[in-house]
């Protein structure tokens, strides 16, 4: 698959230019990567818009054996912050997303947005899965209607906005197509799509773009990024791609390998519009993956003994909302 | 072209041996009629308007009793899926019953509501609704998760929900079961109709025996056999088909 070519590619020592080693630069000069390896340290002048407090979520395993997969998780995601949350597989990375979409109950801990407590599903937070989700018995346009139809909105007002939306993301032409008739890359513009039509404040992305080839990738890269300065929506943007994450996030956060805990943040300040390809960009991300290859390793260790990959499926547990 | 080549061979042979042995007349007329005598009593049927009234009567009874299975079928069908005591309990109880003729529930209908049009609806429910359940119960489990909980995250809960995105997500899977609960229905019917006269198909089929009217025996089984035949061919392989078109799937029925 591509994006793991593109993984293992970026985990080769990169060429750095010798007067710029990592971690050597210092903030606000002109390069100005900002990837100091510490928890950063926002004035928080009002309310963040996601709070994580003591987040905690064990489940029970076939075996019948407690397994910790979430450990006291604490984050503060700022109104219109794009906050990329970075960790092996078998983090419970995806699993912290379904928490703040209110599709799964975390065992301990609070889930705050705007201060308010998150208790099931709500149509503020809306998740873009990485097989997308979107509804094959509907056609584009439908699949895009859904969230406002849900919502009790006017037909009238929902064709205007689904057509602003598939505008938005390219695709007004294929209002009547059906999903299938779509490449990877154009569902996932679906996917977003819908899931801005319902005017979300925060946008939770789950991989969305792990299938895709990379100049899709790259595509969207571009697209989300200005989509986002556009709306100035909250984004948290799961990914394993450590470049993915530092070319469009104004925060990564790093998480161990299980259980799930916050290793570190960096702060990105790199002027945008940016690329995968800026060697800021490539140099902040080794700064990153210097401190995930050690949870990499952890969790290769592990799949070694245990003979299985260990990933959390958000699905395995019971601990779905009814 | 070739296959409809092959069809009318085949059926044309078919034809050709029945006439052929119709003709020798090995066996008495009253007990193995010709073709035509066939055709002349379906003509009559359907001149005297019997047979259309008897085809009213019976599609009534089968709509409304499969309509009444189908959607109760669903209903338990998706709480035996969603509810693992119902599923550990229940589901073990579905199947087991399912190995009972509908026609066994015929003396209990009777006494729990007389001899009427109600013991025949019993009955056609009790044929169609475990194949309807279990399709729905397995439709639900195949059906891919992400499509709920899309759903849920998109403002669905409860009535819409299910009707919105469990439902249709579920479709592709159930169609087969839905199929075999149709046929199961017609047959339930049928059966039904032939123990206890009050118009329908099935009393038509008896109405042959005690006339002993072969012809019109055959007429009539032929009839419910192109019933049966319409229904699955048109009304199920169409819906078939749309989904197929709409999801993208290649695999044929």
């Amino acid at each position: 698959m591509s994006t793991n070519a593109h993984n293992v590619s970026s985990q080769l020592p990169l060429p750095v230019p010798a007067r710029f080693p990592a971690g050597t630069i210092s903030p606000g000069e002109r390069l100005g990567p900002v990837a100091v390896g510490r928890p950063a340290h926002r004035p928080s002048s009002a309310i963040a818009k996601v709070g994580l407090r003591e987040i905690c979520l064990s489940y029970r395993t076939e075996k019948g054996e407690r397994l910790l997969a979430l450990d006291h998780i604490n984050l503060e995601v700022r109104a219109g912050e794009f906050l990329c949350i970075v960790g092996p597989s078998g983090c419970g990375k995806s699993t912290l997303l379904h928490l703040i979409a209110g599709l799964h109950q975390q065992t301990s801990g609070q889930i705050l947005v705007d201060g308010k407590r998150v208790d099931g599903p709500g149509t503020d937070r809306i998740m873009i899965f990485q097989d997308h989700g979107l509804f094959p018995w509907l056609t584009v346009g439908q699949n895009v209607e859904f969230g406002m139809k849900m919502k009790g909105i006017p037909k009238a007002e929902r064709q205007e906005r689904t057509q602003h939306y598939l505008r938005l993301v390219h695709l007004a032409q294929f209002e009547r197509s059906y999903i299938h008739q779509l490449s990877g890359g154009m569902r996932q513009r679906v996917a977003i799509a819908r899931a801005l039509a319902t005017e979300p404040d925060v946008l939770l992305m789950d991989e969305p773009f792990a299938a895709l080839d990379a100049q899709t990738r790259d595509l969207l890269h571009d697209e989300l990024e200005k989509i986002w300065s556009q709306t100035g929506r909250t984004i948290i943007f799961v990914t394993h791609n450590v470049r993915e994450a530092v070319r469009l996030g104004d925060r990564v956060v790093l998480l161990t390998f299980r259980p799930g805990r916050v290793k570190n943040e960096f702060p990105i300040n790199l002027p945008r519009p940016r690329s995968l390809e800026d060697p800021a960009v490539a140099l902040t991300a080794r700064e990153v993956l210097d401190e995930l290859r050690e949870e990499i390793n952890r969790s290769l260790e592990a799949e070694y003994k245990e003979g299985v990959k260990p990933r959390l499926d958000p699905n395995a547990e019971g601990a779905e909302r009814a | 072209m070739k296959r409809a080549a092959r069809y009318i061979i085949f059926y044309a042979s078919l034809f050709a041996l029945w006439t052929l042995l119709a003709k020798l007349k090995i066996w008495p007329p009253y007990l193995f009629p010709t073709p035509w005598g066939v055709a002349e009593s379906l003509y009559a049927g359907f001149q005297d308007h019997s047979y259309l009234i008897a085809i009213r009567v019976s599609m009534q009874r089968v709509l409304i009793g499969y309509g009444i299975s189908v959607i109760l079928g669903m209903i338990l069908g998706l709480g035996v899926a969603s509810n693992k005591f119902l599923e550990e309990t229940m589901g073990g109880l579905l199947v087991s019953l399912q190995s009972l003729p509908s026609i066994c529930w015929w003396p209990l209908a009777l006494l729990w509501f007389g001899l009427n049009q109600n013991a025949i609806l019993f009955v056609v429910i009790m044929g169609s609704l475990l194949s309807v359940t279990l399709a729905m119960e397995d439709g639900r489990k195949q059906m891919p998760r992400i499509f709920g909980q899309a759903g849920r995250n998109l403002g669905a809960k409860g009535f819409k929900l299910f009707w919105y995105v469990l439902l249709p997500a579920s479709l592709p899977f159930i169609v087969s079961g839905l199929k075999q609960g149709w046929a199961f229905a017609w047959r339930s019917l049928i059966t039904a109709e032939m123990l206890y006269l009050s118009l329908g198909l099935g009393q038509v089929l008896m109405m042959g025996r005690d006339l002993n009217d072969m012809s019109a025996v055959i007429a009539v089984m032929f009839l419910i056999i192109a019933i049966g035949y319409i229904v699955d061919g048109v009304v199920f392989k169409g819906m078939e088909h749309h989904l197929q078109n709409k999801w993208g799937l290649t695999t044929a029925a």
